[in-house]
């Protein structure tokens, strides 16, 4: 049976996984391979590495750490931040990557989105999507990293999946901003109304606060996978004991 | 140790193999030249993308001889088992021909999700020096639109909506559907196998 995957996101900084968002005052958490080879050891499924000075400066990831991660881990990781291009995108995944996440980037011209599936295959190619809730209906946003630069992309979520999907992506990890940060829960009505509506794996992301939100999302949205940072950095939740309840409920986790 | 060549084709993901190899203390070069991967001890074949494009590529590099007279033990990992067979469905094209059988786009109906991607169990798992250590119920991890048949050559079974070959062998030719570089334990012990055969 395919196992539904928890993933881990680290923010990482030059080379180092941070706390909290860009901006000043970054809290070092450790090296990024360290942090990558102890999630791999605790169960974790796949990482999402996420090189927040990539997308705050400007500039693309820096793909000599994102090579020594390949070279230690053995389980599948995402590089998010600063792709733009097919051709960053390729060397992305040239030093080890196994796929890449694009996000702003894909609102700004969605082509890229075509680009990267024809280059690489849609198999490597996520697009994330930062979608918040407004009157009823949800809407994308984009520059969500930076307080300044944030806003509405206007563009409805439910639009923008679809069209993801048919450019070619290969994955769609929804954050929901409402919850994003607040540990209530994934939000299931939105993850539920975006999984009816593609046939490529989704992946839940904003909310986990507590186990049963994993059995929940798993079981009512029917994702392929929940991505969660904070509960796992301050070992608020411990991956092995989390797949211990998931399995326990009847889920199918790899142990 | 074995100096192994993991052929460069052009398509991405190659140097995850390369580093598995290297974790694993084999010397490991990229190549697409013939006479290096023709005198390597062993031969990877990786590959992800399109079926069509890795063979246009095999056959621009001069590669399509080189691979099918390969005598040494060969390994194809994802894509790159899946042209080991005679033809694929996807681009419908004529592949590698080491092993009989045809590959075909992934039945998997609603609510299955395509591609294949994430951790499934290996089932049935048949006696072999690569499969040595190797459990029924071990996870792999998986990234596919199109899968290999089960048939006399299938040396393990995993299942996504149908029963697929995961692992097949003919020969001195094996291919692993899943990504053992990306496969924590159990990938590791399939390449630890490919090195001493």
């Amino acid at each position: 049976m395919l196992a539904r995957r928890i993933i881990p996101c680290l923010d990482v900084k030059d080379g180092k996984v941070v706390k909290g968002v860009q901006f000043v005052g970054h809290e070092v958490l450790g090296d990024a391979v360290d942090m990558a080879l102890r999630y791999r050891d605790e169960g974790a499924d796949e990482l999402v590495l996420y090189d927040i000075t990539a997308s705050a400066e400007g500039r693309t990831v820096d793909y000599n750490w994102v090579r020594d991660i390949a070279r230690a881990l053995d389980i599948p990781f995402c590089v998010a931040g600063g792709i733009r291009s097919g051709e960053q995108a390729v060397k992305c995944l040239n030093s080890g990557a196994d796929k890449v996440s694009i996000n702003s980037p894909a609102l700004e011209r969605p082509d890229l989105i075509n680009e990267l599936a024809e280059m690489a295959g849609s198999q490597c190619v996520v697009v994330g999507v930062d979608s918040r809730e407004l009157d009823g209906d949800y809407y994308v946003h984009q520059y969500s990293g930076d307080p300044d630069k944030i806003r509405a992309a206007g563009r409805r979520t439910l639009d923008w999946v679809v069209e993801a999907r048919d450019r070619g992506a290969g994955e769609i990890v929804l954050n929901c901003m409402n919850q994003d940060g607040v540990r209530k829960g994934y939000d299931i009505r939105q993850l539920k109304l975006v999984r009816d509506l593609i046939d490529i794996p989704l992946v839940a992301s904003g909310g986990a606060g507590a186990v049963e939100h994993f059995t929940k999302v798993f079981e009512q949205a029917d994702v392929s996978g929940a991505l969660a940072a904070s509960v796992f950095h301050k070992k608020i939740i411990h991956i092995p004991d989390l797949k211990r309840d998931l399995q326990t409920a009847g889920i199918a986790v790899r142990l | 140790m074995s100096r192994v060549a993991v052929i460069e084709i052009g398509c991405a993901n190659t140097a995850s193999v390369l580093f598995a190899l290297e974790r694993l203390g084999a010397e490991a070069v990229l190549s697409s030249d013939a006479n290096e991967i023709a005198a390597a001890e062993r031969v990877v074949l990786p590959g992800v993308g399109a079926a069509g494009f890795a063979m246009s590529r095999i056959r621009e590099l001069g590669l399509y001889d080189t691979i099918r007279a390969l005598k040494q033990p060969l390994l194809g990992v994802c894509l790159g088992q899946q042209l080991l067979f005679d033809s694929s469905e996807e681009g419908d094209v004529d592949c590698l021909g080491l092993i009989p059988g045809k590959v075909v786009k992934m039945d998997a109906p609603k609510p299955l999700v395509v591609p294949h991607m994430g951790w499934n169990q290996l089932e049935a798992v048949a006696e072999d020096p690569l499969t040595q250590g190797l459990n029924a119920g071990d996870y792999a991890y998986f990234v596919h639109s199109f899968v290999c048949p089960v048939t006399e050559h299938t040396l393990v079974q995993s299942t996504y909506g149908q029963p697929f070959a995961a692992m097949v062998r003919k020969d001195n030719v094996w291919g692993c559907q899943f990504h053992p570089e990306r496969s924590s334990a159990a990938g590791a012990k399939i390449l630890e196998n490919f090195l001493r055969v």
